[in-house]
């Protein structure tokens, strides 16, 4: 294929260039947010994400001048300098909310009562007065300052230390993963069984088992919602872990058969047969033969059903409950976007502890995710 | 901790139970019901290997039949009472005397169409741009990223992209930024009319050109089509023709309209369009799952056709298009419906975003709603009764191709 774009350089560039709008476009709403939260609240309200990199030149919240103050030649002096900590560049500034770019960098402006207040383009400022300004107010100074780019840790420290909308985000975390391991482990058992049996044993209706799981494969789980909270209402189990462990398994396993039957009908016949003829059982020539030789197929499966259980919303709302002990990540999430929605490092933050478990499992597993998905769909 | 303990011990006793079960239940069946030795052993062994499928098959058949199997069955029944008593389709004429409900439905047939063509057409693009340079892989896994985020999280990252303040202040949501660089001026024409009524008008010809070849063989004389394949091509052309209609309002949309310049507009409560932001961003996720599947099938395409074609002459959107896209077709029709399936099912996303206001309902939110904030049980079920409709040809026609496959 390369011999015929090759030929032609043009092509080749419009392919780079193509691809490389099509990753911008997929990637920048993520880093959008994930630009977002690092920033601190005043940032990105103030400016979008996209310029966090450049200098900004935005107005500043008022800074109360304080400070002692010092007497020479009969003039009192207090100075210092109004960027605390990070640096900045004052362009205008001014001492009334009224008129907050008076006066530029530099100019001295006069207070009455014999005091002047100059402040200079790094932040520095003097106040002088003729007389002791110990029991006076000072005065408040509003400024315009280009700020360098600053990014903070502190919206990831909020989120999962301190309980918001009446739930901690470090707890949702430990319930999500509560919910999903064994939701993904408890499956893979139970379907391993019966796809060895759908591939390698005879048995009549075996055609008809095959088809119907193909059938449930694509039954909405919007059907199992109410029936199954009464069946668990009825048992007993209510809404708590161990009736979304059953309901996720229940809802994973036709895919989980479905996969793992393809992939082990496709085992070497011989293997397996030799091994019959040397007088293995079923059960040894499972444990022995194909359950390791199907690990890929198993790996892939896992990874999809720990994506599956970690991001679902809906089971969880139905089989969960919402108090601070059964919360999961994405009930978490969207109960903030309906309390907090304008808090953006609130939901930037926690939005992202959400997601980083599913990308590194992605990015480290992705060669199985894609075998899977391959697996399950081309033929 | 308590929790984490009780997770512990309950994969250790699902694991163990499983293990246990599986091999005492071997373990029984070949001691003890019909041991492999004694006077009638050549009846035991076939007696036990009619029996141990049924063993291995046991708690998979048990844990489908009472999770996926009864409920849809109880959901019917369901849908037929009130208050536990029956009703017959009372619960029916109900809903469809619902507006809420003929929303949802508009809403999720644009969705059907929508989403599963634009991520099958994303990810056909970039299955075929990144096959073809050196750093494709790196692209392929970013492209495919989403696929790994919540519906939620999504929801989070693209409502940030929607966000709309006032406009004396500083937008800090993408989209409101680009727009408000458009002022009205020779720039906004080319960028907001010219530019865009080509692209719709690209799109009528691409759809009319589309339903033409696929109707062609239909009006072909002499030949007769299966049945089932004319009623596929008669469902894509009529699918086709009514994205045409849909478009051509557009069109004379983009050309004529007022365009509110300068002002923040508020995306997400913007009757109709907004159902399409909703949409992007299920494109979004999904766009990365066709590009896997898709690129796979496309090198897979045998390079002979391909040499053969370049040594006819053909140019690369031929060979493309020509060749590569009909011998890729079977896949595209899984990739397809695999979407449709997701679509189906689409829920967070509306959530998390609108909640079904402005007119952006769906079914699944819909019947949602009906079951936990209504508890109306009775219309919920009935609704999710359509969702089930709405699957069924999918899961037929899986069967069917299920079952050709065991022969």
């Amino acid at each position: 294929m390369d011999s015929i774009a090759g030929k032609k350089p043009a092509l080749i560039w419009a392919v780079h260039i193509s691809t490389a709008l099509l990753v911008l476009l997929w990637v920048l709403p993520t880093l959008g947010l994930l630009v977002s939260s690092f920033r601190t609240s005043d940032q990105i309200t103030s400016s979008g994400w996209w310029q966090a990199l450049s200098t900004q030149e935005s107005q500043l919240p008022a800074i109360r001048i304080e400070g002692a103050e010092t007497e020479s030649d009969g003039l009192f002096v207090i100075k210092g300098n109004l960027f605390e900590t990070l640096g900045g560049n004052v362009s205008h500034w001014g001492t009334s909310s009224k008129a907050p770019e008076a006066y530029a960098a530099g100019d001295t402006a006069d207070l009455g009562d014999g005091r002047s207040l100059t402040v200079t383009a790094d932040g520095g400022y003097a106040l002088t007065s003729s007389a002791s300004m110990a029991d006076l107010r000072l005065p408040r100074v509003f400024l315009t300052a280009s700020t360098p780019p600053e990014f903070t840790t502190e919206n990831f420290q909020n989120v999962i230390a301190s309980p918001l909308a009446g739930q901690s985000i470090g707890q949702a975390f430990l319930n999500t993963l509560t919910v999903a391991i064994p939701a993904t482990i408890i499956p893979i058992l139970i379907a391993a069984f019966a796809a060895y049996a759908l591939a390698w044993m005879e048995f009549p209706g075996r055609p008809l088992l095959i088809a119907a799981i193909m059938a449930l494969l694509v039954v909405p789980l919007q059907l199992a919602l109410i029936p199954l909270l009464q069946l668990h209402n009825t048992l007993g189990i209510g809404k708590s872990y161990l009736g979304i462990w059953l309901a996720h398994t229940g809802f994973g396993l036709p895919m989980a058969i479905y996969l793992l039957r393809n992939y082990m009908a496709g085992l070497p016949r011989e293997v397996i047969e030799s091994a019959r003829v040397d007088g293995a059982t079923d059960f040894q020539i499972f444990r022995r033969i194909v359950l390791p030789l199907s690990f890929p197929a198993l790996a892939s499966f896992a990874i999809f059903q720990f994506l599956w259980t970690w991001n679902d919303l809906l089971v969880a709302l139905v089989f969960l409950g919402t108090g601070n002990d059964q919360q999961v990540l994405t009930g978490n999430l969207v109960n903030l976007m309906g309390s907090r929605g304008g808090d953006w490092e609130i939901l930037a933050a926690s939005a992202f502890v959400s997601i980083a478990v599913p990308l590194i499992v992605f990015f480290g597993m992705q060669k199985y995710l894609v075998r899977g998905l391959l697996a399950g769909s081309v033929k | 901790m308590e929790q984490a303990f009780q997770a512990l011990v309950v994969i250790v006793l699902g694991v163990g139970g499983c293990i246990g079960y599986f091999y005492l239940s071997n373990l029984l069946l070949d001691r003890v019901l019909c041991p492999a030795r004694g006077p009638n052993m050549g009846r035991n062994i076939n007696r036990a290997s009619m029996i141990r499928p049924w063993l291995f098959l046991f708690p998979a058949i048990f844990a489908l039949g009472l999770y996926l199997a009864y409920p849809v069955v109880a959901t019917a029944w369901m849908s037929l009472q009130k208050d536990g008593e029956f009703v017959g389709l009372q619960n029916y004429s109900q809903m469809v005397s619902e507006p809420k409900f003929w929303e949802s439905m508009q809403n999720n047939i644009l969705w059907l169409i929508v989403v599963p063509a634009l991520s099958t057409a994303f990810g056909l693009l970039a299955a075929q741009l990144t096959d073809r340079i050196r750093w494709g892989n790196i692209a392929k896994s970013l492209i495919f990223m989403p696929m790994a985020i919540s519906f939620v999280g999504a929801s989070v990252i693209w409502k940030l992209i929607y966000d709309t303040r006032p406009v004396d202040q500083a937008q800090i949501g993408l989209l409101n930024a680009l727009w408000l660089k458009f002022e009205g001026g020779f720039g906004s024409t080319i960028g907001l009319r010219v530019i865009p009524a080509l692209l719709v008008a690209v799109l009528i010809l691409a759809f009319a050109y589309a339903a033409w070849s696929i109707a062609r063989p239909l009006l072909k004389a002499g030949v007769k089509p299966r049945p089932v394949a004319m009623i596929g091509r008669l469902l894509g052309v009529a699918i086709l023709l009514a994205l045409i209609w849909e478009i051509v309002g557009w069109l004379t949309g983009v050309l004529s309209n007022d365009l509110p310049y300068g002002q923040p507009q508020t995306w997400l409560s913007m009757p109709y369009w907004n159902s399409y932001f909703l949409m992007i961003v299920l494109v979004w996720i999904q766009t990365g799952f066709a590009m896997v599947i898709l690129s796979a099938a496309l090198r897979g395409v045998p390079e002979e056709t391909i040499e053969a074609a370049i040594l006819d002459g053909a140019n690369p959107f031929q060979i493309f298009f020509r060749i590569k896209v009909p011998q890729i077709m079977p896949t595209v029709v899984v990739v397809w419906t695999t979407i449709t399936i997701t679509v189906l099912k689409v829920f967070d996303i509306v959530l998390a975003m609108t909640n079904g206001q402005w007119e952006t309902q769906v079914l699944a939110n819909y019947m949602y709603d009906k079951l936990f904030r209504s508890l109306d049980w009775g219309v919920g079920s009935a609704s999710a009764m359509v969702i089930m409709a709405m699957v069924t040809p999918i899961l037929v026609w899986n069967v069917i191709s299920a079952r050709r496959e065991m022969r």
